[in-house]
């Protein structure tokens, strides 16, 4: 009785609050009655999930073809890398992977998660590269898919923090010339699309640079996601600095700290901290615009997805699963990521509260 | 934001970034740098089978690719001393330009803006190519006159774009490009259907008609074409030796075609009492020595790939599943195009 | 592509700066190419593109300029993100509403959107969509029709528009090559224009609802305490207030979706981009063209965010109204 009463609370609480509410709950069961059978059938019902041509052809698209992932995940996951090698890139991502999830968790104390990642990095590109160890060597060109957009995404965030930070206190300085410079490299950076970016760094770095001297374009393309996230990242991180209260400045210079070991000790963990949570919505921002590197010829997983399919008369009419796989990891990544950032936000509130409470 | 002493700072500022752009140093012999690294650095398509693919295993083939390799055999001594980096239409001048490959043997056309605005040589012919029209048969066209107002499917940084639109205004005819970046898209689009015709090269066309297609034999290609397409090597400016290098080693394999010396019968050739055999084979006189190479340069690039004819029709004649006719790719003497300047001795027929 | 707050140009020195600055590198870069045999300079602007460009605003041919070809491509840029950023800002408010919606399965429905298309990047959306449009849409030879004179198929939306040589409009009409006349929308345009609209919907819907979010609680309160009804608590109280939060990173994604639109050349649509990236492939003046992409996303910026801080002052006024 009691249970009824409360149910019908909840209902019209949440569903049927006054007439509007009514209405649209109405018509989003309709809407959910009419299309839900619909897409669980092409989901699942329909779906061919081995990978088989002929079958896939036969449903005609009345249901999903999931067999094109079957058939074709190891290119999509690992690009043009050596078949037979290719439990280097799967151990290589396994690893990074790890490391990042492990840095997210606080999985391990600040000591052991330096040592973790200082052995990580490392640890990847001897895998992928090869070289070493008697692993045959495998040129950078071949690198494609997961661990190539890992990589990107990875290297630009950690790459591009310490220069942000640097533009973030070269815009903060009293020199006219520092902070003109990061001025403008900030705004020009934060005025142009990547692309952009990455048709500088693919298509003019290279005639720019001493003949000669040719770089590698990963390197390249590389360095032009690192330029482009350090700009935006500086932006976040100025925020954070000047959001630090002025009494801290004061008081810095009161303990007699210079104006550097006050940056150091007292005004940059303090910004830095506040500024976690945009900063994570930077890496998401970062890890997505990975894909473009596709423009420029380099085969991550947007890339390679396409290289494999497209090239493939026989699947090629099933592009719509394969993005749908490939966006499923890219969900997985960027929602892990803002949640992250979330659960941060949230600590930072409450820390915050705390410290009112005790103020 | 104040920026008091900005406009000051301007000379500072550029004399900083003078430093970061410093002017390029002059370029190495590219001979020596091959040599140094024991490997030749060859730019190749990302994939036009007959020309230049990769087969599963990552082992490349096709008539660009047989280039790259008897050239390496000339130069190093072991056609599989090779590194073939795919590139794209828009990618492979810069990839030339900036040093990231040694040679560009990539089903590339010889034409004037090429030749003198970007830096780079043309070495000589290896295919006479022509630009054509790939239809579904279901359209029942029989002429690209018939292409009134179609979409056409075209990849971009190639001549074929501004071929279409010249063919197309001196016929009076309206088209729509639809311009892809990359070669898997612009296929991709046609065929799904988006374009009435897909138009390239036409022996990139037996390709992707032959390979691409979902069924072959519902596309054909129209009888026309529309532009003379001379395919050959490009080279880097200002290394006259290795211009000269790759020019020679592409003549020596028309000529072993032209004088009937083969992969087969190279050792009995050596022997032949012909001066101008003797003098290709360098089994009288040393003509690698003019190179900056042995004297067996030539022999060992018919060794390594066979001569011209054999690598046409391993790669794109009847020995493969193009099937295309030489036509312009035979000899002279035959009725084609395919001159060598004589390594021999001129030879009347 | 990011979702940062934009700040001001402090002084037209600023930009003119920039430019100047830019202008230099590239006679630098010009300098080191004359070096290598590489042609450079502005001079191929002036010559007739030799290209066609499949879809263009403004009248364009082959035999005109360069600088025209890049015209039409700059207008073709504009001419999707003008459209999506109305249509996204629409759509967005509304998701962004919804959120706060106190009916539970539009608020999840919302919530879902939000996540769902937000973190999967941008060029996965581009490319599914137009995947959707050129692979399960019927060829341009059996179209579908919509209404009357208004057609749907691989070669994209027909309808009918003012103008042509026989009467008021300008009818689609099915031809020998698919279809003929009317105002054609390509499967890329549509592709683009989906893809940014509903993509940046769900920025705009964060921002919306971060805005509203924003006003103190004690403002609905007090507004319902004097009467209000919720309509025009909404009017009067909060959306003035909220919009005050809403603008600036709302003319932000403006920016990002303009700046976005540049993966036009992923899909094939001649937008600025894509114009000069064949102009770069045909005449191999790489420092130019990219040189003049960023040029022109610069002023775009610059004039946004004038835009912005005009619309601020307004707004600010408006509120204190
Ligand atoms: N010969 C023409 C066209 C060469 C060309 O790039 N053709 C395309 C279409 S078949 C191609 O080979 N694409 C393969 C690739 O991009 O790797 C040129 O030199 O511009």
């Amino acid at each position: 009785m009691n249970r009824v009463a409360t149910t019908r609370a909840w209902l019209r609480r949440n569903l049927f609050s006054d007439v509007f509410s009514g209405l649209t709950t109405l018509l989003l069961l309709a809407g959910g009655v009419h299309w839900l059978p619909g897409l669980i059938d092409w989901v699942l019902l329909q779906a061919v999930f081995t990978p088989d041509a002929a079958a896939c052809e036969a449903v005609d698209h009345a249901g999903a073809c999931w067999g094109v992932v079957a058939e074709k995940y190891r290119f999509i996951l690992f690009g043009r890398y050596p078949y037979a090698e290719q439990w280097r890139p799967l151990l290589a991502t396994t690893l990074l992977l790890l490391v990042i999830v492990a840095s997210g968790l606080r999985l391990l104390a600040c000591g052991p998660l330096l040592a973790a990642w200082l052995l990580a990095l490392p640890a990847f590109f001897v895998l992928m590269g090869g070289g070493y160890f008697g692993l045959t060597a495998v040129g950078s060109d071949l690198w494609g898919g997961l661990p190539l957009t890992l990589l990107l995404a990875t290297m630009g965030m950690l790459l591009a923090l310490p220069l942000a930070v640097l533009v973030a206190l070269g815009r903060q300085s009293s020199l006219p010339l520092p902070r003109a410079l990061c001025t403008v490299y900030v705004e020009l950076v934060r005025g142009v699309p990547l692309i952009s970016v990455l048709f500088l760094a693919s298509f003019l770095f290279p005639i720019i640079l001493p003949q000669g001297s040719s770089v590698d374009v990963l390197l390249r393309v590389q360095g032009g996601i690192v330029l482009f996230a350090a700009a935006y990242l500086s932006e976040t991180i100025r925020g954070g600095l000047q959001a630090v209260p002025g009494g801290q400045h004061d008081a810095a210079a009161a303990l007699g700290l210079g104006r550097w070991q006050a940056m150091r000790w007292i005004i940059l963990p303090q910004a830095l901290r506040a500024v976690i949570p945009s900063v994570m919505n930077s890496a998401v921002s970062i890890f997505k615009d990975t894909s473009l590197v596709t423009v420029v010829s380099l085969y991550e997983l947007t890339g390679a997805l396409s290289l494999a399919l497209a090239g493939d008369a026989e699947w090629r009419s099933f592009h719509l699963e394969g993005y749908l796989f490939i966006g499923l990891i890219y969900w997985i990544g960027c929602y892990a990521m803002s949640r992250f950032s979330r659960t941060l936000e949230l600590e930072g509130g409450l820390q915050r509260k705390s410290l009112q409470g005790l103020g | 934001m104040r920026f008091p002493n900005f406009a000051l700072n301007w000379p500072a500022a550029i004399a900083l970034l003078l430093l970061l752009s410093s002017a390029p140093a002059h370029a190495g012999k590219t001979l020596d740098q091959i040599r140094q690294r024991a490997q030749l650095v060859c730019g190749v398509s990302t994939g036009v089978i007959g020309f230049s693919s990769a087969d599963s295993q990552g082992r490349w083939n096709g008539l660009d690719v047989d280039v790259c390799r008897a050239i390496a055999a000339a130069v190093l001594n072991d056609p599989n001393k090779v590194k073939y980096v795919p590139l794209n239409a828009q990618q492979r001048f810069t990839a030339l330009q900036s040093g990231e490959v040694d040679l560009l043997s990539r089903n590339t056309t010889w034409t004037l803006t090429r030749d003198a605005s970007l830096g780079l040589h043309f070495t000589a012919i290896t295919y006479h190519d022509g630009q054509g029209f790939l239809v579904p048969k279901k359209l029942k066209l029989t002429s690209a006159k018939q292409l009134k107002n179609a979409e056409i499917c075209v990849q971009s940084g190639t001549t074929t774009e501004k071929n279409l639109s010249d063919y197309f205004k001196a016929q009076g005819i309206r088209i729509k490009p639809v311009v892809f970046e990359k070669f898997e898209a612009s296929i991709k689009a046609f065929f799904s259907g988006r374009c009435q015709a897909y138009t390239t090269d036409a022996s990139a066309l037996a390709f992707i008609r032959a390979k691409e297609a979902p069924r072959p034999d519902d596309y054909a290609v129209l009888p026309e074409l529309i532009s003379k397409e001379p395919l050959g090597p490009v080279v880097r400016r200002g290394d006259d030796e290795w211009f000269a290098i790759v020019k020679w080693v592409i003549f020596a394999l028309i000529e072993a075609e032209e004088y009937g010396v083969t992969q087969a019968n190279l050792e009995q050739m050596k022997a032949s009492g012909d001066p101008a055999i003797q003098r290709l084979l360098g089994t009288a006189e040393d003509s690698g020595k003019l190179l900056g190479l042995d004297r067996d340069w030539a022999a060992r690039a018919v060794k390594a790939v066979g001569n011209y004819g054999e690598m046409f029709q391993r790669n794109v004649g009847d020995a493969s599943p193009l099937k295309l006719r030489a036509a312009l790719n035979a000899l002279w003497s035959k009725g084609g195009r395919k001159v060598a300047v004589q390594a021999g001795r001129v030879r009347w027929a | 592509m990011a979702d940062f707050r934009h700040a001001a140009f402090a002084t037209p020195l600023l930009a003119g700066g920039l430019l100047a600055g830019l202008w230099w590198l590239l006679d630098v870069t010009a300098a080191n190419m004359h070096e290598r045999g590489i042609r450079s300079g502005f001079g191929f602007l002036s010559d007739p593109a030799g290209f066609g460009i499949g879809e263009s605003l403004l009248p364009f041919d082959s035999a005109d300029s360069t600088l025209w070809a890049l015209a039409a491509g700059l207008a073709n840029t504009l001419r999707v993100a003008l459209p999506a950023i109305v249509f996204s800002t629409l759509l967005g408010t509304l998701i962004g509403l919804g959120r706060l919606s106190p009916n539970l399965l539009l608020r999840g429905l919302c919530a879902v959107y939000v996540e769902t298309l937000r973190n999967v990047p941008l060029l996965l959306h581009l490319l599914a969509w137009y995947f959707v449009v050129t692979d399960l849409l019927p060829p341009a030879s059996d179209a579908l029709q919509l209404a009357p004179h208004v057609f749907l198929g691989k070669s994209g939306l027909a309808l009918p528009w003012p103008g042509g040589d026989s009467g008021l409009f300008d009818l689609p009409a099915r031809g020998e090559m698919g279809i003929v006349g009317g105002a054609v929308l390509t499967p890329e345009f549509l592709a683009l224009f989906l893809g940014l609209t509903l993509y940046t919907a769900a920025y705009v819907a964060e921002t919306v609802r971060a805005g509203i979010q924003s006003v103190p609680r004690g403002q609905s309160d007090a507004g319902l305490a004097l009467g209000l009804t919720r309509a025009r608590l909404f009017r009067l109280v909060l959306l003035p207030q909220a919009l005050r939060s809403i603008i600036p990173p709302l003319t932000n994604q403006h920016l990002s979706l303009t700046k976005n639109a540049s993966l036009a050349v992923a899909i094939g649509y001649p937008d600025l981009v894509s114009v000069a990236n064949t102009t770069l492939n045909q005449t191999g003046r790489a420092a130019e063209c990219i040189a003049l992409i960023m040029a022109v996303y610069l002023i775009l910026s610059i004039l946004t965010a004038w835009l912005s801080a005009w619309l601020e002052r307004r707004t600010g006024r408006w509120a204190e109204r």
